[in-house]
């Protein structure tokens, strides 16, 4: 807990005693465990027999074994990025599982009474329940949320597979599908034809690709046109089994005039080594549709001394393709060891509308490279761009973000706020945007800000009886405030608790 | 790590027809080593990130493209300030057409004979910031320069110099190809101010080095404008001691490829820099200022503010950044970026960057482009002004913010004058 000690030296008004409070709170991961379940691997090692297997694994037909073969060829001659301000050793591609399923997933369940209980336990302890009787119950399963009752479709992805998805028949009835996307390949394939990798091309850049190869399972969500999705759909990745890699796609395609929410939430067990998760998500708004997706991303950071944790690196796009479409991100990045993402909008249709909300926190020695690009191509396209990053301990955490008004865009807007707190004398804040205007006729209003959290504010804080580490809890969370308020309900206590969490053992 | 095969044979056929200078033995490793530095880097690419608003073509060719001698008849810059003239005729010092130097507290000389003494006080400066300032960030054009830059001065203040040093830069030659060299020392409570303007050469590479010692100032105000084929490259090397202060204000008009990158770091207590710069573009005009400040000491104060008017495809690019290295508390960094974007087909690129490892800091960048106000412009004109006067006076209102950062009121003054001319022959 170097930490800890320099912050006690650093701050004078700080007793031993609190720092002890501090110390004891610490090593607070809460979803570190793991569960025992045999599991089923695909041979270590990439080639393109491994591809093949996993396309073989998902019965998938000609076509798309043929387009994940062409991905892993042109990933073979990609260079790993190094532009990003992260620092990490050099990743064996070849020392990972790139498939791993629990063994009674064998014959997929036909239906959720079939799914091996020990899968439901797990997500059952991770507050996700997929009994359809119950409802999403606030954080931890605790109950007592006030919206009890409010339906959460879900589908859950254990390593490589999909463990179920709820609530698929009541969704039928108002025509969206969402299933995973192993089935939907095979249910629906002229959709996923038509829109997978339309985004997110197969050779984007190098993780997106290598994703293209071996992605093995993830979520697929079709609403229908005019149709206002009847209850938020959510899918919950859980990385259990040991050295392997996730990588899911996801693909949600809004049809014109529809509207979905989605929420997106992610942890695993606390590990000394590194995983890699490198997933991909496109999303494709047509004429008047709108997207909501947030994530709420806690995967195992990895212990103070930077030890183990997920290596998070993932590409989501997406594509505001119809005339007045509209797609906001929102991201809670609390977990990862490294985090290297950057959920984008191609405004393509006019009027169209992009917003990234974003909390990223690092403590200890994670990094994360994260931000947005929003690319203008329609005229009077709109973006909005707030972040929030925190850094305590020994950590890292960068804005890197583009704004790009193409000639044609004209009578764009675009509003860009990035604030970054840093908690502590030996972590860093970074702020990288690329600002492109190429039209006069655009507004474009970038602003950053980087300071400490504010001594005044704390004091006025301890003054009514708040210790030191729910003080900044409190500030922090007013910090965020912008960006959680753009969660969903459910979301935004989970987030608020993890902003919390996450700083504990950081006191400054 | 070589570098690939064709940028290896740009690199030196780059300088293949360049000699380094004669001087003494420290002089000569400064730029034996500095050749290293050059060829090691390479020239720079497009792809280059340091790069990807500015091509670097004509700055890496061989030979200079030319550029006609223009001949604005207009009284030169900074004409009414009393200052001490230092003359170069397409990058040669000319000494008659210079005014005698001798005034107290400083000493200036030619950079051939101070590099030729054994023992100089230039020793601790040329070559060495611009070496300091490679990195993180590779500036190959800075390295070239030391290691081959035929003339230029070096300058020390003493005490508190009365007149501004002017040099000035005459354009007479459409092929030339400039690199001139300047090392300044201000030594501790000293205070000196530079100027500079002129066209200089088809091709300007220019590099000053200035060291300022604690408690001393430095003041520089340049003026690059009016010569529309230039290509020029310049870079400005600072370090700053403790409560020294360091302001830096550039006028840029016109001129087909200008890239100023400037390198400060602020190494001593409570020092402050000022990096302001004005520009206006019209047509073919390509301008990128590149600034890159290091706070390295506590309570230091940094500020950057750079405002362009653009118009008729011309290009404005900046890319800033303000590191705050570990320990660097109580650091202020400010830094604005702001285009005002005349038509359609002007263009604003930036990237405005914080790179910040200690806590205790207040550090803020904005940046904002856009087209002129229709409400500013139609209320001024509802006042009876004609809307092309409305436009310039909106235009320098906007500009007013970077020419504040000019501390002596005649030099502003003397700027303001000039856009003001500018602009109003413009409307006619």
């Amino acid at each position: 807990m170097a930490v800890l000690e320099n912050m006690a030296e650093a701050k004078d008004g700080v007793d031993q005693e609190t720092v002890d409070a501090v110390q004891s709170l610490s090593a607070t991961y809460k979803h570190g465990w793991e569960t025992e379940i045999e599991t089923d691997y695909a041979p270590k090692g990439l080639d393109e027999n491994i591809v093949r297997l996993i396309s073989e694994k998902n019965g998938e037909p000609e076509w798309m074994t043929e387009w994940r073969l062409e991905a892993y060829r042109r990933w073979l001659k990609m260079d790993e990025p190094e532009w990003a301000m992260v620092d990490y050793p050099a990743i064996d591609f070849q020392d990972q599982y790139y498939y791993a399923k629990p063994k009674s997933m064998a014959e997929k369940p036909k239906s959720l009474d079939e799914v091996d209980p020990k899968l439901l336990e797990t997500y059952e302890k991770l507050g996700i329940p997929l009994k359809e009787q119950m409802v999403l119950a606030g954080v931890d399963g605790a109950g007592n949320s006030p919206y009890e009752g409010r339906k959460v479709a879900v589908d859950a992805v254990f390593d490589s597979v999909s463990v179920g998805t709820t609530f698929q028949a009541e969704l039928e009835k108002a025509g969206v599908i969402f299933c995973s996307i192993s089935e939907a390949v095979r249910k629906h394939p002229d959709l996923v034809r038509k829109y997978l990798g339309s985004v997110v091309p197969q050779s984007d850049n190098f993780y997106a690709t290598l994703n293209s190869a071996v992605y093995s399972d993830g979520s697929f969500v079709y609403v229908p046109e005019g149709v206002r999705c009847p209850m938020e759909l959510s899918t919950y990745f859980r990385i259990n089994a040991e050295n392997t890699g996730q990588f899911e796609r996801t693909l949600i395609i809004a049809d014109k005039g529809s509207y979905v929410s989605y929420l997106e939430g992610c942890t695993a067990p606390q590990r000394d080594t590194n995983q890699l998760h490198a997933a991909v998500v496109e999303l494709v708004a047509l004429e008047d549709a709108e997207i909501k997706y947030s994530t709420v991303q806690n995967w195992y950071p990895g212990d103070e001394n930077g030890r183990g944790g997920i290596y998070n690196f993932v590409t989501k796009r997406a594509d505001c393709r119809g005339a007045r479409s509209k797609v906001m991100w929102t991201q809670v990045e609390t977990g990862s060891a490294v985090t290297w993402k950057y959920p984008s909008c191609i405004l393509r249709g006019a009027e169209s509308q992009g917003e990234f909300y974003s909390i990223a926190i690092t403590n200890n020695r994670q990094q994360a490279d994260t931000g947005t690009k929003m690319v203008h191509l329609g005229k009077n396209t709109k973006s909005r761009i707030v972040s929030k990053g925190i850094s305590a301990g020994r950590a890292q955490n960068t804005y890197r973000g583009l704004v790009s008004m193409h000639p044609r865009a004209s009578g764009s807007r675009n509003y860009t706020q990035c604030d970054s707190l840093l908690i502590g004398g030996k972590c860093g804040a970074h702020t990288v945007p690329y600002i492109e205007v190429k039209n006069n006729s655009s507004r474009v209003e970038h602003e950053a800000t980087t300071s400490k959290v504010d001594e005044d504010q704390l004091f006025y804080c301890r003054q009514r009886g708040m210790d030191e580490e729910e003080a900044v809890a409190l500030v922090v969370n007013g910090f965020c405030k912008d960006v959680l308020q753009a969660l969903p309900m459910e979301f935004a206590m989970e987030a608020q608790q993890l902003v919390a969490i996450s700083l504990e053992g950081s006191v400054g | 790590m070589g570098l690939p095969a064709r940028r290896q044979e740009d690199t030196e056929a780059r300088v293949a027809h360049l000699v380094v200078p004669d001087g003494a033995a420290w002089a000569t490793e400064v730029r034996k080593q500095a050749v290293s530095r050059y060829l090691a880097m390479g020239l720079p690419e497009r792809r280059d990130e340091y790069w990807r608003f500015t091509r670097p073509d004509d700055l890496n060719a061989p030979q200079a493209p030319p550029a006609a001698v223009v001949d604005f008849k207009e009284a030169p810059a900074f004409g009414e300030v009393d200052r001490l003239k230092v003359v170069f005729r397409d990058g040669v010092f000319d000494a008659e057409a210079s005014d005698d130097l001798s005034c107290e507290g400083l000493e200036v000389e030619r950079l051939q004979s101070a590099t030729a003494h054994d023992i100089h006080w230039s020793k601790d400066v040329y070559g060495v910031l611009e070496a300091r300032g490679q990195v993180p960030v590779a500036r190959p054009f800075a390295a070239l320069n030391t290691a081959f830059a035929t003339d230029g001065i070096v300058i020390r203040a003493t005490e508190r110099v009365s007149k501004p040093v002017n040099l000035i830069y005459l354009h007479e030659n459409p092929d030339s190809d400039a690199i001139l060299h300047f090392a300044i020392k201000v030594e501790s409570g000293a205070d000196l101010t530079v100027l500079e303007n002129g066209p200089a050469a088809a091709r300007f590479n220019k590099c000053m080095e200035v060291d300022v010692a604690d408690g001393g100032a430095f003041h520089h105000v340049r003026a690059q404008g009016r010569d529309h084929e230039r290509r020029a490259v310049t870079h400005m090397f600072a370090r700053l001691g403790q409560e020294s202060a360091f302001k830096s204000f550039t006028l840029t008009v016109n001129g087909v490829l200008t890239r100023n990158e400037a390198f400060i770091e602020l190494v001593g207590d409570n020092a402050v820099s000022h990096i302001a710069g004005a520009a206006v573009g019209d047509g073919d005009f390509h301008h990128d200022d590149t600034v890159f400040v290091v706070h390295d000491a506590v309570g230091c104060e940094s500020r950057q503010v750079f405002k362009k008017v653009l118009r008729n495809g011309a290009v404005g690019a900046f890319q800033g950044k303000i590191l705050v290295k570990e320990g660097a508390q109580k650091t202020d960094g400010y830094q604005i970026s702001q285009s005002l974007l005349l038509d359609e087909d002007a263009q604003f690129l930036a990237k405005p960057e914080l790179e910040i490892y200690a806590d205790d800091v207040a550090c803020s960048h904005g940046s904002t482009s856009g087209a002129i106000d229709e409400d500013a412009l139609f209320y001024l004109q509802s006042r009876g002004l004609p809307r092309p006067e409305a436009q310039d006076l909106l235009v320098l209102a906007f500009l007013a913010e970077a020419i504040e950062e000019i501390e002596s009121e005649d030099i502003a003054e003397d700027i303001y004058g000039r856009l003001e001319g500018w602009l109003q022959r413009r409307r006619q």
